[in-house]
């Protein structure tokens, strides 16, 4: 444990990225606009009412929707992160060195990534107490929170490791950049879509709904559709009754991802001495 | 010390390098000579465990680059003809990186970095971030990285591409002093000269192969057997060139009218050589002086390349 900690790759490439001005202003302005939409949110809200009073149910839609942007900033900003993390370090020329020193393969795919998510943690961390808001309104538990937290952990650690191991497959950074993206398309919106038409199939010709464990697969892989059971656990109840299997989404999730992750990483480790065709 | 046997690098029907059979002992220095895509890089990557041999394999210190190459790993140190730097990291922030990666502790990072960067000057550089230093200072300074955990062999891959005459001269000078503090060192140039005074040994790569291997000396012994001659003449060297034709051991005569110079290559030995310069005295022709021109590496490199294999 104490060698992954003080991973010289890990350790660098924390250094580099705060010592960037990008970092610095990239937090800077998520937590301006965070607070523009959580106080603005807040304002129209008891304005609205005219009696100054924010409801508890008005507070847990407040959440539902920070942790849905939330969702979208890690959806976003973790491909732009991790699909560059061995690609620009080819590009760069320092990759060739990196790999003549004594690290293990998974040494440096370790620290590259763990940099990565460290610092989607830390921009998701420093939006806790404009997060925290709600609970001076109620509507929302402590558990709720921890869960969603564990949620995006995941969703972060899914995706950098397919950010990392494209960018160890692909040569190029913006073509790793775009394949990212590509896949982040597949789990979000395609995913979506297959669920919807794999519902339709199944209801097809039944007057009553039959067992669809593909479109539960579909439900199961989809980050906003597990989130949204995570927020409102009767939707979970409402998708089981469409696909009539009965194990709830977060389960399916964590098997998925946590394979996948495994999967990526270990694809990654494996190919980044490509030319030598061992992961020694 | 240094091993290959058979390494041999194909891809597709292209061979990089073809059955590359190499010693380098301890504590010398072997210059690898080459054109530009001969097979310098090739063989520099496979014994740097960047790059697997189709065939054969290379042994540094008795260890396989094929079979244990984290081993190898610690026993080299290696600069890339081409490399880069990271931003916004400081000189010696840069060989701490290094020093970590190769597992030093950081007490001893600590020593060590001062004395890498007075070894290649850079200690003025210490606080300064590595991309703006000059070309020169990066590549002294990627020299220093390649130090950083003591190796026993250094693998230099062009050290001294696209310096300027003072940094390569104080490439050399640091290489000499490596060279005094017992490393064996391979290094690869396509310059000859910048090999020739340090080097013990050198050997020849081109399309892959090696055509010539031994010392600097041997090799240019070795083409003894076509030494260019330079006969210099007064008046008209027309009237000497048929007489120099006529010698079934003169080739590609050449002529410098405006110095009254003619020069030739000659195979024949010293006795044939002896009865050319009799029979034109005899002949009474013109002749002011008779000479053979000194042959530097350059030539020999450029004789061996021709195609003529050697030793």
């Amino acid at each position: 444990m104490k060698t992954l900690v003080t991973n010289p790759v890990l350790i660098k490439e924390l250094k580099l990225r705060f010592r960037n001005m990008k970092s610095f202003t990239g937090i800077l302005f998520y937590l301006i606009a965070m607070s523009v939409f959580v106080f603005g949110f807040i304002f129209l809200a008891t304005s609205l009412t005219g009696n100054g009073f924010f409801r508890p149910d008005e507070s847990f839609m407040l959440f539902s929707i920070m942790t849905y942007i939330q969702l979208g900033l890690i959806l976003f900003i973790t491909p732009a992160l991790t699909a560059g993390t061995i690609s620009s370090e080819r590009e760069k020329q320092t990759l060739n060195i990196l790999l003549t020193t004594s690290q293990t393969s998974f040494q440096i795919i370790f620290g590259k990534m763990t940099s990565s998510i460290a610092f989607l943690l830390l921009m998701i961390v420093s939006g806790l107490p404009i997060y925290s808001l709600v609970f001076l309104y109620g509507g929302v538990s402590p558990s709720q929170l921890f869960f969603i937290f564990l949620f995006y952990l995941l969703t972060l650690l899914a995706i950098a490791s397919i950010g990392v191991m494209l960018s160890t497959l692909i040569r190029k950074t913006i073509v790793a950049i775009i394949a990212t993206y590509g896949a982040m398309i597949f789990i979000t919106g395609v995913t979506a879509f297959f669920l919807l038409i794999s519902v339709q199939i199944s209801q097809m010709g039944t007057a009553a709904p039959s067992m669809s464990p593909i479109a539960h697969f579909w439900a199961t892989i989809n980050p906003p559709a597990v989130m949204l059971t995570l927020l409102q656990p009767p939707m979970e109840e409402q998708l089981q009754s469409l696909t009539l299997v009965p194990i709830p989404l977060w389960i399916g999730y964590t098997i998925f991802y946590l394979i996948l992750s495994a999967a990526c990483i270990l694809l990654a480790v494996k190919r980044l001495r490509v030319n030598m065709n061992k992961y020694k | 010390m240094i091993e290959t046997i058979g390494l041999t690098k194909k891809y597709g029907s292209f061979y990089a390098l073809q059955d590359l059979n190499l010693i380098v002992e301890d504590s010398t220095v072997f210059g690898f000579v080459g054109a530009n895509g001969a097979g310098k890089s090739t063989t520099f990557s496979i014994l740097a465990t960047l790059l697997q041999p189709t065939a054969g394999d290379a042994f540094i210190n008795g260890m396989s680059v094929t079979k244990n190459p984290q081993d190898v790993r610690r026993q080299i140190g290696y600069m890339p003809d081409f490399f880069g730097v990271y931003d916004q990291l400081k000189t010696d922030e840069y060989l701490d990186f290094y020093g970590a990666s190769y597992g030093i502790k950081p007490k001893e990072r600590a020593v060590l970095i001062p004395k890498l960067l007075e070894l290649v000057n850079l200690e003025h550089k210490r606080y300064d971030y590595v991309d703006l230093l000059s070309r020169g200072m990066k590549q002294r300074l990627c020299l220093a990285r390649a130090l950083i955990h003591d190796p026993k062999i250094l693998i230099l891959d062009e050290p001294a591409s696209g310096l300027d005459p003072r940094a390569r001269v104080e490439m050399r000078d640091i290489l000499r002093e490596l060279k005094t503090m017992g490393k064996t060192i391979l290094i690869s140039s396509h310059i000859l000269p910048e090999l020739a005074e340090m080097c013990d040994s050198i050997g020849v790569i081109d399309n892959g192969k090696l055509i010539a291997q031994g010392s600097v000396h041997d090799i240019q012994a070795q083409l003894q057997s076509e030494k260019v001659l330079r006969v210099k003449v007064v008046g008209d060297t027309r009237s000497v060139i048929p007489f120099f034709e006529m010698d079934p051991f003169v080739s590609q005569i050449e002529e410098q009218q405006d110095k009254n110079i003619i020069q030739f290559f000659y195979r024949g030995t010293e006795e044939d050589q002896l009865r050319l310069l009799q029979q034109a005295i005899a002949q009474k022709l013109p002749i002011l002086s008779f000479s053979e021109e000194e042959t530097d590496l350059e030539d020999v490199f450029m004789a061996i390349t021709k195609g003529v294999e050697i030793g």
